[in-house]
């Protein structure tokens, strides 16, 4: 198997007495689109900032294209494309001024391609990003950080807060960096139809741990959503064993289960229970279940 | 080539692709030998990831709905599918147990449904196709 871009191992960070990280291991393969999730708070983006070498792990190893990030920053992040939540853009600039500047730290940086880029998102060199709404400072940091063609792109919540229409442009800017010699993304988000849609590979994060990690095609395959009638109705939540999360009132309940355990199938036949639908779940549903099946984290705090 | 990905459910996309190109080949919206969208095309069209296009077609491959030509694309097969026996049943098997399921729920009774089919099946003009 090739390399891994990015091999992080039993990383634990702390700040204080909270515990951001707790012994996160992950490896992201070239060519990969690799998704983060969990909500706001559960760790993606310290995780994030350690690959970008911003902070050093309290224990265990972060390794990005073979090398420590925080011992080696300009190899490292001379091959990255970051774009962060909190765009820090310089923002007296024009956009030729950014561009130049930008231009200038990267010995890979693309003229052709910025220039190409500029036009598809339709800014004009001339603005300045003062002057600018917010969907297009998103297009001008997503141009920053392709237009080197870094062989890894790092995105933090990439899509938060702005419309359909700039959100698309930031999916298919990711689409073109795999597409395009087989790049790799690692993203953060909580639009969980976002990661569904472009990911190949998902890391769920809550409470600074990995709570659920794989192949998504897997993930949505390990899972399953059945619709049942009790046989006379249940003021309580019934306890199936082997169900994920169980939802309804009555005598219909919906639950989530493991689809590979014939647990829950059992359980439904001895109860006398019917089975009226089953199908199988979104990664939103799964991530709801599997955060509530957690509880609540033990290290609350920090993002 | 007209495919629509949904995300109401967790079907994986690239099942969602091999299905809908299954269905755009049987009902002959895409012919034998036509070229498919190369990967990274579609990808960028449809908006998902070229590695879940690429298993899509791989798929299809081995299930014999398409070949692919190294150097030139990917076409639809010629001929029949050889699907293996089993595989065809399995595939239809499913179908109707969804039917089944669903037609059950709204109170008809399989010699009801069994008109309908053949009903609609004679609609399609394919009443008769062995």
């Amino acid at each position: 198997m090739t390399d891994p871009i990015v091999d992080v191992k039993d990383l634990c960070r702390t700040f204080g007495q909270t515990e951001a990280l707790q012994n996160v291991t992950l490896t992201v393969r070239p060519g990969q689109v690799y998704g983060l999730v969990g909500e706001n708070g559960a760790g993606k983006t310290t995780l994030l900032k350690h690959l970008l070498g911003l902070l050093k792990p309290t224990s265990g190893t972060v390794q990005v294209f073979g090398m420590d990030p925080v011992a080696n920053p300009a190899q490292v992040l001379s091959q990255i494309g970051f774009l962060s939540e909190d765009r820090d853009l310089p923002m007296w600039m024009r956009i030729d001024q950014v561009l130049h500047y930008y231009g200038g730290f990267f010995a890979s940086w693309d003229s052709e391609y910025a220039q190409e880029l500029l036009s598809t998102f339709d800014l004009k060199a001339e603005q300045r990003l003062k002057a600018l709404s917010r969907g297009q400072l998103a297009r001008v940091g997503l141009l920053v950080a392709v237009a080197h063609r870094p062989k890894l792109l790092l995105l933090d919540e990439p899509s938060s807060g702005l419309d359909p229409v700039v959100r698309q442009d930031i999916l298919s800017a990711i689409i073109r960096t795999v597409a395009d010699d087989g790049r790799t993304v690692v993203f953060s988000s909580h639009l969980l139809d976002e990661i569904q849609r472009v990911c190949d590979h998902v890391t769920m994060i809550h409470g600074g741990r990995v709570l659920l990690s794989g192949p998504l095609d897997e993930i949505l395959e390990q899972h399953s959503r059945m619709t049942i009638r009790l046989s006379k109705p249940s003021k309580s939540t019934p306890s199936i064993p082997g169900a994920i999360r169980c939802e309804g009132s009555g005598r219909e309940w919906t639950v989530l289960c493991n689809g590979a355990s014939t647990e829950p199938y059992r359980w439904v036949e001895a109860s006398g229970a019917e089975i009226l639908d089953t199908g199988m779940p979104s990664l939103d549903e799964i991530f709801v279940a599997r955060i509530r099946q957690a509880g609540v984290p033990a290290g609350e705090g920090q993002s | 080539m007209q495919i629509r990905i949904s995300q109401e459910d967790g079907t994986p996309i690239y099942q969602q692709v091999m299905h809908q190109v299954r269905l755009l080949v049987s009902t002959g919206r895409l012919e034998p030998g036509e070229q498919l969208p190369a990967v990274r095309r579609l990808a960028r069209q449809l908006l998902i990831n070229p590695n879940t296009v690429a298993r899509a077609y791989r798929e299809l491959e081995s299930g014999g709905v398409v070949k692919s030509r190294p150097g030139a694309g990917v076409f639809v097969a010629e001929g029949s599918s050889p699907l293996s026996r089993k595989e065809k049943n399995r595939l239809v098997n499913e179908r109707i147990d969804a039917l089944l399921i669903e037609a059950d729920q709204l109170n008809f009774d399989t010699e009801t449904v069994l008109t309908m089919v053949k009903q609609r099946s004679n609609q399609f003009g394919k009443g008769t196709k062995k």
